[in-house]
């Protein structure tokens, strides 16, 4: 059998549209007109529910076609996003009045967009660009529809502002408030985060260093630091900002002893990773401790100090903001979270955790790339 | 080595240190406000006596241990646990919200994990979007999901329990899926050879495969479960639980009831992290695991 090549994503989608269009009104507005033909009534999809409905059926028929599974999935693309733009746009001055069909061909768009991503997935490009691209567009389709899903439903089913507000108006409200984010960005990413995370770091280090020295140190302080890393040191926040006052000098000091820990294990359980050949042959080559450290065991102990500043990177964040809650000057992330939840700001709120989430992903981000860069050698970066 | 001198002498000498630092910075950190207060008294203690004052000032920068363990004393064993001042009862509300959570995050983790191994889609389109999802400080974000959910009329534990499972699906995800992918390229062979279906494959194979990292990815979880949970009280000016109490010791300076709180919390952590462990040590030995 060679027609046809049907995908149950499609035939749902296809299901959907018919059930959608013979259930009729997209809209309450529009049911009103139906019922009432004589009056002119404006009402959403006036012109483009046929061109979204014959959109989606056209984009899930062609699919059932063989073609390359290529141009399939640019099809499926086109189709579904379209018709999803077309949608989302439609109901722009009639929120809150959309009907079951409006959800459905909402569900049909998302359906064939899967399909789309089922199909980019299956693809095994031969170049290595074409599957960095694919890395980068699946999730990118993924994070695409979660908003799009996001924004048609609080569009369409009215859910109150102050519950969650759409993404465009957050995107809005962030254009809108840019200094008012930069100082907040300033004031806790800049001064808190980044110095505790690097003092934090340092000392973490140094003093494995200094218990791999001294094996003594080293025996009592692991099981120590293994332990204390599962304890909530969160809480050492109100204690920090009594000592070091509101400023972020209080934020800092929770930074470092929150990033303190996690390096101090991972480092030392790293300066154990070389072998035994490799560390006997640097005794044949008769290298002293600092030698063999710098040359030999510090190399191969990149791969744990950068999971430990990846783990930091996001501790960093959270131990800063945490520590705004209790007590601040009137600037900071977390200062401006917990204030404007009170003045039930909530758009301003998720504006603030949106610029959160992207400093947090460039920090991981920069840091993972920093580790490719150092870690060249090792087989997750090189690709065995 | 046995391990009396390679563990408990290193261990309980470096603690020592600890205790003994901390007395040094008691001292040296309630000094300035001691002599403040013997300044206005227009008195002029002695060294020792001066030092003993330091370390018992009702509320000092930095809390002697003594004064830690005689309030967390109090405040554990002399008090009914009815009393909200008592740190069990504020220490079960806490746990009662981070078990709550820690359920939720595990059978989410496991869900996950399962869709990730099974659907390809999945596994291209979702993990990287799990990864980032732990890039976003939640715990910032805390006090908002809290303060919605009560607009919704949801309040009380599952709020709190919300934000321990954001923090608790992570690991127990990430761990499933090395666990459920851990079957090597024969084992797998031999249930095909067997003619084993997916699902046989599955429940006899990667089950049994996963289990150990489950429970090395659940210990993670259940530490970072009570964190959530103690964090999720702070915004909501919460009555009872470990960050309540934190929380009202920062705003009345109760330094000595914030140190306990935050002793409390370190053996409700500790504990939970034990538990899980001997579960996981239960779960290894009733599944014929032999002691390596």
């Amino acid at each position: 059998m060679t027609w046809p090549k049907s995908s149950w994503q499609a035939v749902l989608a296809i299901l959907f549209c018919i059930v959608a269009f013979a259930l009729g009104a997209m809209s309450t507005p529009e049911a009103a007109a139906l019922a009432e033909p004589a009056a002119t009534v404006a009402f959403p999809y006036m012109g483009t529910k046929g061109l979204i409905l014959g959109l989606l059926l056209i984009a899930a028929l062609v699919s059932t076609l063989r073609l390359a599974p290529l141009v399939e999935a640019v099809v499926l693309f086109v189709g579904a996003h379209v018709a999803a733009w077309l949608l989302v746009k439609g109901i722009g001055g009639f929120e809150g009045t959309a009907l079951a069909p409006y959800f459905l061909v909402l569900a049909a768009a998302w359906l064939l967009a899967w399909r789309c991503v089922a199909l980019l997935s299956s693809l095994r490009p031969a170049s290595s660009g074409a599957k960095t691209a694919l890395r980068l567009i699946i999730p990118a389709i993924f994070g695409a529809w979660i908003l799009i899903i996001w924004e048609a439903v609080t569009r369409g089913a009215g859910i109150p502002f102050i519950l969650l507000p759409p993404p465009s108006a957050i995107g809005a409200r962030i254009a809108n408030s840019l200094p008012i984010l930069g100082s907040d960005v300033r004031q806790t990413i800049f001064k808190a985060v980044l110095i505790g995370y690097i003092v934090g770091n340092l000392a973490g280090f140094v003093v494995a260093i200094l218990a791999d020295r001294v094996p003594f140190l080293r025996r009592g302080l692991l099981p120590i630091g293994n332990m204390v890393s599962a304890l909530p040191i969160i809480g050492v926040a109100p204690i920090m900002v009594m000592w070091f006052g509101f400023d972020w000098p209080s934020k800092a000091a929770v930074v470092i002893i929150m990033t303190f820990f996690p390096m101090l294990v991972n480092t030392v359980a790293g300066l154990a990773a070389s072998g035994h050949m490799q560390r006997d042959l640097m005794r044949t080559y008769a290298s002293g401790y600092w030698p063999t450290l710098l040359k030999l065991r510090l190399p191969a102990a990149m791969p744990f100090i950068f999971n430990a500043l990846k783990i930091n990177s996001t501790l960093a964040l959270i131990g800063a903001i945490v520590a705004e809650f209790f007590g601040t000057p009137v600037v900071g992330m977390g200062f401006r979270i917990s204030t404007e939840v009170g003045r039930m700001n909530i758009d301003m709120v998720w504006a603030e955790i949106a610029v959160a989430a992207l400093a947090g992903s460039v920090f991981y981000g920069v840091v993972a790339l920093v580790e490719r860069a150092v870690t060249f050698w090792h087989p997750s970066v090189r690709g065995g | 080595m046995d391990p009396l001198r390679s563990k408990i002498i290193p261990v309980t000498s470096i603690l020592a240190g600890v205790v003994v630092l901390w007395y040094v910075f008691a001292v040296i950190l309630n000094a300035p406000f001691q002599r403040d207060l013997d300044q206005r008294a227009n008195e002029t203690p002695g060294t020792v006596e001066f030092i003993g004052k330091t370390l018992s000032q009702p509320k000092p920068t930095l809390p002697a241990p003594h004064q830690v363990a005689v309030n967390f004393f109090e405040n554990t064993f002399l008090r009914s646990i009815t009393s909200n001042r008592s740190l069990v009862y504020n220490a079960w509300v806490t746990l009662s919200s981070t078990l709550l959570g820690f359920a939720f995050g595990t059978a989410l983790g496991i869900v996950i994990a399962v869709g990730i191994v099974h659907v390809t889609t999945l596994d291209r389109s979702l993990m990287p979007w799990i990864i980032a999802s732990q890039t976003i400080p939640i715990l910032a974000v805390a006090p908002m999901i809290i303060v919605v959910l009560a607009a919704v009329g949801i309040t009380g534990l599952i709020p709190k329990a919300l934000i321990s499972t954001y923090l608790s699906f992570f690991p127990v995800a990430v761990g499933m899926v090395k666990g459920l992918r851990s079957p090597e390229l024969m084992h797998l062979d031999l249930m095909h050879t067997y003619n084993a279906s997916a699902s046989q494959t599955f429940w006899k194979l990667r089950v049994p495969a996963s289990v150990p990292f489950l429970f090395t990815s659940m210990k993670v979880a259940v530490a970072a479960s009570l964190v959530g949970a103690i964090v999720g009280e702070l915004p909501t000016g919460a009555v009872a639980g470990i960050g309540a109490k934190l929380l009202s010791g920062a705003y009345y300076s109760q330094t000595i009831d914030i140190w306990s709180a935050l002793v409390a919390g370190s053996i409700v952590a500790a504990l939970l992290v034990m538990v899980v462990g001997i579960a996981g040590r239960l779960a290894d030995r009733a599944m014929g695991g032999r002691p390596a």
